[in-house]
């Protein structure tokens, strides 16, 4: 089989692109005007509910060893924080970022009668729903909706990936998924895309209907034009650092690249899984956490280099943490309130920013929660983004103060 | 303009089908839409086969688990549980095949395209493939009969049970969960019943489980047999009594009837219409093929506006390309790949609201996807996207079957897979024999597209292989179908 791989995406194509795109679209061509320090948020999305306790690990706690025989973390290994708190012993990056004044760990997060099905309650954190509540839209895609009324900007929230999480699609926008810029659909079938975009331009103009016919066509139209923009826009000032050649390495050094540009990428949207840990929890993390470590190493290195890490943003999330007490696997099952690392050299309030979790006080064998995800997100939106949270979310939730 | 009888009866077939099969081609300009619905309808008759994926293995498994479970509250050895797990999810993946199978193959159009939309009404997502299998079939034992006996067999599954938690729902220890989504998904809809409804309908619902064979129990000794007050009927209500009691509210009626519009005919509603045919629902006693009949031999459901104007679901288009080039596919993982990336894979709906369907099935990544797939077909392109994992499916333990290789470098070298598919090119091409060359394109795109307007000749010529008569049909169909046109029935 031979596979004609077309450079599709190349100089050039945009011009190209312009003579076709219906006049609404023309708008998003013209070059995006972004602010020398344009604030971005990066998500990481720790997939399969990471284990909390033995992130942030309590080292003074006897309940905390006494639950865990097996896999609770020792003192003497773990990457010492406080007197109190230490971290996984992968996690050496992070101890370095929370000497720097550059990491804020909020404990007990989560939301009231939490649920324990991963699709469910990652449904829950992407929507910012209620427990009981089903939305179809996401919170970054509603920030989409709010930031762009009138206009078609796809590549506000971009997700490094091949499919879109429902995090990142609005009422009437979406994100945009791109594993590698180069390739963000790589198909034989590339040329023949274009020109039906562009018969249906000749044919009908500005698509003026609310048909469904008009929205594929405006999503394809966006869909190329955005391939290009972002390409372009990823070779611009591509970055020099090295990065560790994993998944979320190659995904980090990428975004670091696009944020070096001139971009209008406001959220970057990244995973790293599985966290389900039910068996031989021990090697299963050490690995991931391995993966993050040195990839947000190389990320906040680069982004230091070149200046910019007063303007990022990332923070990390899980579905749920886990039980308190130890599994008979060597693993452990779905809990509860998890905690969430934010990392920026732009924080202000830094390092362990409330209580650990109190395991004398536990529902069921799980964490309460103290800080409801959408307070976290709240400030974000609001402080961060300067976007309208209430609107977005809903609903009034108190700031935070980590930003 | 009237509508052309072959682009009714496309429009029927696509509605209360999975669209046009080619050996129904010669017919669809001969009959009128009524006597195709009346073929449809009788196809539709007979009672649906059981359909049993579960192997002897398993049944193996759970009769001995199910014995040790007696002898002592032993645990499963990590083993046992790893294995039963895995072949849960087997078996699951059968189901999915051997239905979508159902939906490309089977005579009864009508009952499977109806099952597929209770499938997504009472959405529920259970790793016990046992569960999956009795529920189904309880779906399309009834899916034409009589809604509120579906409702009552449906909320006795196994499967529906133990997803909204009706087996934790005690005495003085009432669980909600089913109360509510029996209310707000299945019945009524949002805003008209009260939390303290659902508080009274979870009493009345206590004692309610299914044991491990799937079968429903009623658990007299955790059921509370104290009086209860269900939108303001006050009795020693049980399960069966709230579920009456829902029945009689005229709001279910209008509830289910407009969800049913919206899938069967527009996603604009015609509020009037809607009302109704709701009005005749609620009097024919829920009768689902009275309604369906009410719907698809009036005038007004073939009128412009409701053809061409649906986006096809993941399923439907999957079911509809299959229908129309008929094809063995080798690798069936390939299609259960599709499913996760397009967003709809049979029995893991997103929650239990089901899919919530329209534009909701498009994004970039997509949209893109469902124009590649004529391609994959047609050996063409590669699949080289990777769909998000599952970890309700997988437990942690990663994909074990991992069909889509995660491309970094370059699509031509990595193992990224085709669709193995062998289409019988030769029974669609002996369908156009007395069309004039010249009049093909045309011809294609009226059977392949229900849209006013399609891609233009001249751009579905340039990318065709005019070197045979053959070639050109194949070539111009796939083409055909990778636009957005195809993608709206």
């Amino acid at each position: 089989m031979v596979i004609k791989r077309k450079e599709f995406i190349q100089a050039g194509s945009l011009a190209t692109a312009s003579l076709f795109l219906p006049r609404f679209l023309k708008a998003f061509e013209a070059p995006a005007m972004v602010p020398p320090g344009n604030k971005v948020v990066v998500v990481l999305q720790l997939s399969g509910g990471n284990d909390g306790l033995n992130t942030v690990i309590p080292v003074r706690n006897d309940i905390y060893y006494k639950e865990r025989p097996g896999l609770g973390i020792q003192k003497s290994k773990a990457v010492s924080l406080t007197d109190e708190v230490g971290l996984h012993p992968a996690l050496t990056a992070f101890k370095d970022l929370y000497d720097d004044g550059s990491l804020s760990i909020i404990n007990n997060v989560g939301y009231p009668n939490p649920d324990r099905s991963h699709f469910r309650s990652m449904d829950i954190w992407q929507t910012a729903s209620k427990s009981n509540e089903y939305l179809s839209s996401g919170w970054l895609g509603r920030y989409l909706d709010a930031q762009c009324i009138g206009c078609d900007k796809p590549t506000q929230a971009i997700e490094l990936d091949d499919v879109l999480s429902l995090a990142m699609k609005g009422e009437t926008l979406n994100g945009i998924a791109v594993k590698d810029p180069k390739r963000l659909y790589g198909t034989a079938n590339e040329s023949f895309f274009r020109d039906v975009l562009k018969n249906h331009g000749e044919a009908h103009g500005e698509a003026h209907g609310e048909q469904p016919v008009d929205y594929l066509y405006k999503t394809m139209a966006q869909t190329l034009s955005s391939a290009d923009y972002i390409f372009k826009q990823s070779r611009l000032h591509p970055t020099a650092s090295d990065y560790p050649k994993t998944e979320l390495g190659n995904n980090l050094k990428t975004i670091a690249s696009l944020i070096f540009s001139d971009i209008n990428t406001k959220v970057y949207y990244v995973s790293l899984g599985s966290f389900d840990t039910h068996v031989n929890q021990q090697a299963q993390q050490q690995r991931l956490f391995t993966e993050m470590n040195d990839a947000i190493k190389a990320f906040t290195t680069d982004l230091k280099q070149n200046h910019r890490f007063d303007d990022v943003l990332l923070f990390t999330f899980s579905e749920f943490g886990r039980r308190v007490s130890q599994n008979a696997s060597g693993g452990t099952d779905h809990g509860t309130a998890n905690n969430m690392f934010l990392v920026s050299g732009c924080l202000h309030k830094k390092g362990v920013i409330n209580a650990l979790p109190d395991l004398s006080d536990l529902n069921e064998g799980d964490l309460k929660h103290s800080v409801d995800f959408k307070n976290v997100y709240a400030t974000i939106l609001n402080k961060w983004l300067k976007a309208d949270d209430q609107k977005i979310l809903n609903g009034k939730f108190s700031y935070l103060d980590f930003i | 303009m009237a509508v052309p009888n072959q682009l009714k009866n496309q429009h029927l077939l696509w509605r209360a089908g999975f669209g046009p099969a080619v050996e129904q081609l010669p017919d669809l300009s001969v009959f009128s839409p009524q006597q195709v619905y009346k073929a449809m309808v009788k196809a539709a008759a007979k009672k649906p086969s059981y359909i049993n994926v579960v192997s002897n293995q398993l049944e193996g498994l759970m009769a001995g688990i199910q014995e040790a479970g007696r002898q002592q509250k032993k645990e499963l050895t990590q083993e046992q549980r790893k294995d039963l797990q895995k072949q849960n999810r087997e078996g699951i993946k059968s189901l999915n095949m051997y239905w979508l199978k159902e939906m490309v193959n089977s005579p009864a159009q009508l009952r499977e395209k109806i099952s597929f939309f209770w499938h997504g009404h009472f959405a529920c997502r259970n790793l016990n493939v046992y569960y999956q299998q009795g529920l189904l079939n309880a779906i399309r034992q009834n899916a034409l009969g009589n809604f509120g006996t579906l409702l009552k067999e449906v909320s006795k599954s196994a499967a529906m049970l133990n997803f909204l938690n009706n087996q934790q729902n005690r005495k003085d220890h009432p669980n909600e969960n089913f109360a509510r989504e029996v209310m707000e998904l299945f019945t009524l809809g949002r805003g008209n019943y009260t939390e303290q409804d659902i508080k009274e309908a979870a009493r009345a619902f206590t004692g309610w489980g299914a044991n491990a064979q799937g079968e429903f129990v009623f658990r007299k000794a955790v059921h509370d047999d104290g009086s209860k007050t269900v939108l303001g009927q006050t009795g020693n209500w049980q399960g069966d009594d709230v579920l009456d009691i829902l029945l009689q509210q005229k709001q279910t009626a209008r509830f289910i009837t407009e969800k049913i519009y919206r899938f069967f005919v527009n996603d604009t509603i015609d509020t009037q219409k809607v009302q109704s045919l709701a009005e005749r629902f609620y009097k024919n006693k829920y009768d689902i093929s009275s309604l369906l009949e009410d719907i698809f031999t009036s005038e007004w459901f073939y009128d412009e506006k409701n053809i061409g104007a649906k986006i096809k679901s993941p399923v439907e288009l999957l079911a509809g390309i299959q229908r129309m080039l008929p094809m063995t596919i080798s690798n069936e993982e390939s299609i259960l790949v599709l499913q996760r990336i397009l967003g709809q894979v049979l029995f893991y709906p997103p929650n239990v609201a089901g899919w919530p369907g329209g534009k909701n099935w498009i994004d970039s990544s997509t949209l893109m996807m469902r124009m590649r797939i004529p391609q994959l077909i047609n050996d063409e392109d590669v699949l080289n996207v990777k769909p998000k994992d599952d970890d309700d499916q997988m437990m942690g333990r990663g994909d074990d079957q991992k069909p889509v290789a995660n491309l970094k470098k370059n699509m031509k070298n990595v193992g990224a897979k085709t669709i193995d598919a062998d289409v019988d090119w030769n029974k669609y091409i002996q369908a156009f024999t007395k069309t004039d060359r010249n009049k093909l394109i045309n011809t294609l795109s009226g059977i392949l597209l229900q849209t006013k307007t399609g891609v233009s000749e001249g751009v579905i010529k340039s990318y065709s292989d005019e070197t045979s008569r053959e070639n050109f049909i194949r070539t111009a169909t796939i083409q055909i179908m990778s636009t957005p046109e195809y993608q709206l029935s």
